[in-house]
């Protein structure tokens, strides 16, 4: 696990600048069905959702930003929770990561795209509405700061991963963990000292 | 910016702004920059700056990476998944196979087969084409695809479960042989995947892959793995040889040809189960090498009816030579003898064909032997009962190659045609008739 966590880390900066570095490129992967509106500003591709039986459980997908203007997703809802909050994950002062609601949002550079994915930036979906299995199917709704949206449907897969520690309030404990999260995904990243 | 920095120097001193700036990149493409650069410019950024040193060192000496470059890419080979037909038949068969078979759980429901086959549809038609499958932890083992295709086929559980009634008549275990030996464990099954492409880490990558994602659904029944000979060992097109030495499937008909296409996708004679669809016959052919051993290279030619050294028959020079089995010996008895194996397996009823695309195997032995090998004898037919069960019988009666092979495996799956982009594979059981 501490090796996953350092790697998630290192995977999402290089692929920062490497996505920077290569811009003008033009075969991105063509956008999930989705619809967005007013304009057609946001996209998202490979949107799915980490199976769960009950509790929490948390999306994934990139989102793009298609406009020529910044655009910030202010929120997010879905009928799958009541409480759909957007993510980031970040490092505790004592090594460890954690996860806590975003403040203000994500802003995503025009042109540019805010990757979701296990172990940094995701969508959480807490006190589920009932089980979700691999295969079901769940409808969301992203809010932009221009007042644009973004709907789309998200596959539930079984994935074992995405076990990140929780931290309700921007908390900086390292067992703040909500009931039903599973906690041996805690190991510092590597590069940090053990607590 | 802090993102860059951080990649500069791996975890950042700000760790909690890192996650963040990365994640939201300029870039418009980030599925390509990840294809064409964490692979290749990725290690070269790590290599890079060795490989820097070294160059002042050594003075100037030319990258070796420029002689890759050149190299024919097959691990970029892709063959199209989308199509009115599944990849994997007609495809020429890529160097190594995966057959897997998985069991229905318990209680499944046609709502739950239909979900499965959705997300292994989705996990085929991303690996093949050489991207990593939704949720793909590994995701960069399906960079280089090798000609990866998944098939998949249907066995009378999973009509059963998904399409009561609708099964074609034929799927259902062979009529017993007097030759078989069959065990359990490589026998029958709801659900197959072959997988098949001329890498074996793309193979065990996909695989894995799938196998993640049928967890829920199904348990795993069994896998059998085999391979020919690697890519680029010989000419594509080269018919197979296998652990006998023998070259095996020289009668196959050419996919593409108008004989393929009855064979396996039916005619007036031989129907499909389903327009698009076929049928594929699994046998594990346990191939008897330490008795084998005890045959001389006449004995050897004359079982088979061939030569060893290019499969033409014994009556001919080469390998496609049409066998004459009018010639007699100067003793006059048929220079194809009648015990023969080409002799006993071709048909006088030119419908009873099927097209083979077979992989060996080759296992650790659990025995007093010195190997456990043989013959994953992979068959498509348009209709099992009318095309492979006669051929079958016929060799069951009377094949010399009995003495020094048993069929130790058996299944019988119904393929059901490709699918579109919007669609999955085995859609159409769950429309109204």
């Amino acid at each position: 696990m501490t090796t996953k966590k350092t790697l998630s880390l290192l995977s999402l900066t290089v692929a920062a600048a490497l996505a920077l570095s290569a811009c003008s490129s033009g075969d991105a992967p063509a956008p999930a069905a989705s619809s967005a509106s007013p304009a057609s500003a946001l996209s998202i591709s490979e949107p799915w959702v980490k199976a769960a039986s009950s509790g929490m459980t948390a999306a994934f997908g990139t989102v793009r930003n298609g406009s020529g203007k910044d655009l910030t997703i202010t929120s997010v809802s879905t009928p799958a929770s009541p409480m759909a909050e957007l993510h980031e994950t970040v490092m505790s002062p004592s090594g460890g990561m954690q996860m806590r609601a975003k403040e203000g949002g994500f802003t995503i550079p025009a042109g540019g795209e805010l990757k979701l994915e296990p172990g940094a930036n995701h969508i959480m979906l807490m006190k589920l509405a009932k089980a979700y299995r691999a295969g079901d199917e769940i409808p969301f709704e992203l809010k932009a700061s221009d007042g644009s949206t973004l709907s789309f449907t998200a596959q539930v897969k079984d994935f074992s991963g995405a076990k990140e520690n929780y931290a309700p309030s921007g908390d900086s404990s390292q067992d703040s963990g909500h009931g039903g999260m599973d906690h041996s995904g805690h190991a510092p990243a590597a590069t940090t000292p053990a607590k | 910016m802090t993102g860059q920095d951080g990649a500069a120097r791996g975890p950042g001193k700000e760790p909690g702004r890192a996650p963040v700036e990365g994640a939201v990149a300029t870039g418009g493409s980030s599925q390509g920059v990840r294809r064409r650069h964490l692979l290749f410019g990725g290690a070269a950024a790590g290599v890079g700056a060795l490989a820097a040193a070294g160059t002042q060192l050594l003075g100037g000496a030319p990258s070796s990476s420029t002689a890759a470059d050149a190299a024919p890419d097959n691990g970029s080979g892709t063959v199209p998944f989308f199509g009115p037909r599944q990849a994997g038949i007609g495809t020429a068969a890529q160097a190594h196979g995966a057959f897997v078979a998985l069991d229905l759980k318990p209680g499944s429901t046609a709502a739950g087969v239909k979900s499965l086959l959705k997300l292994l549809t989705s996990d085929a038609a991303k690996l093949t084409q050489g991207e990593g499958a939704l949720a793909d932890t590994e995701a960069e083992l399906a960079f280089r695809p090798a000609n990866l295709t998944v098939t998949f086929g249907f066995g009378s559980g999973l009509f059963r479960v998904a399409a009561p009634g609708r099964a074609p008549s034929w799927l259902r275990p062979l009529p017993k042989f007097g030759i078989d030996r069959l065990a359990k464990e490589y026998s029958d099954g709801d659900l197959l995947l072959q997988i098949c492409a001329d890498d074996p880490l793309t193979v065990a990558h996909a695989q894995r892959m799938l196998l993640k994602d049928s967890r829920s659904f199904t348990t795993l029944r069994w896998v059998q793995q085999g391979f020919r000979r690697a890519y680029g060992t010989e000419k594509p097109g080269t018919t197979m040889r296998n652990l006998f030495g023998q070259v095996d499937g020289t009668s196959n008909p050419a996919p593409g040809s108008e004989s393929f296409e009855r064979v396996v996708f039916g005619d007036d004679v031989n129907r499909a189960w389903v327009a698009n669809g076929t049928s594929l016959v699994l046998r594990r052919i346990s191939m008897n090498l330490d008795k084998w051993d005890e045959l001389d290279r006449s004995g050897r030619e004359e079982s088979v009816g061939r030569k060893l050294s290019n499969g033409a028959p014994l009556t001919g020079v080469h390998e496609h030579d049409e066998p004459d089995f009018k010639a007699l010996n100067p003793v006059g008895f048929p220079v194809i003898a009648d015990f023969s194996h080409l002799r006993r397996a071709r048909p006088e009823d030119p419908s009873q064909r099927i097209f083979r695309r077979a992989f060996n195997y080759d296992v650790p032995p659990g025995g007093p032997g010195v190997s456990d090998s043989g013959l994953l004898f992979a068959s498509f037919q348009a209709d099992v009962d009318r095309q492979f069960v006669p051929i079958q019988k016929r060799l069951d009666d009377l094949d010399i190659l009995n003495q020094w092979t048993t069929p130790v495996g058996s299944a019988v799956f119904a393929i059901p045609p490709g699918c579109g982009p919007d669609g999955f594979v085995g859609e159409g059981l769950f429309t109204s008739a």
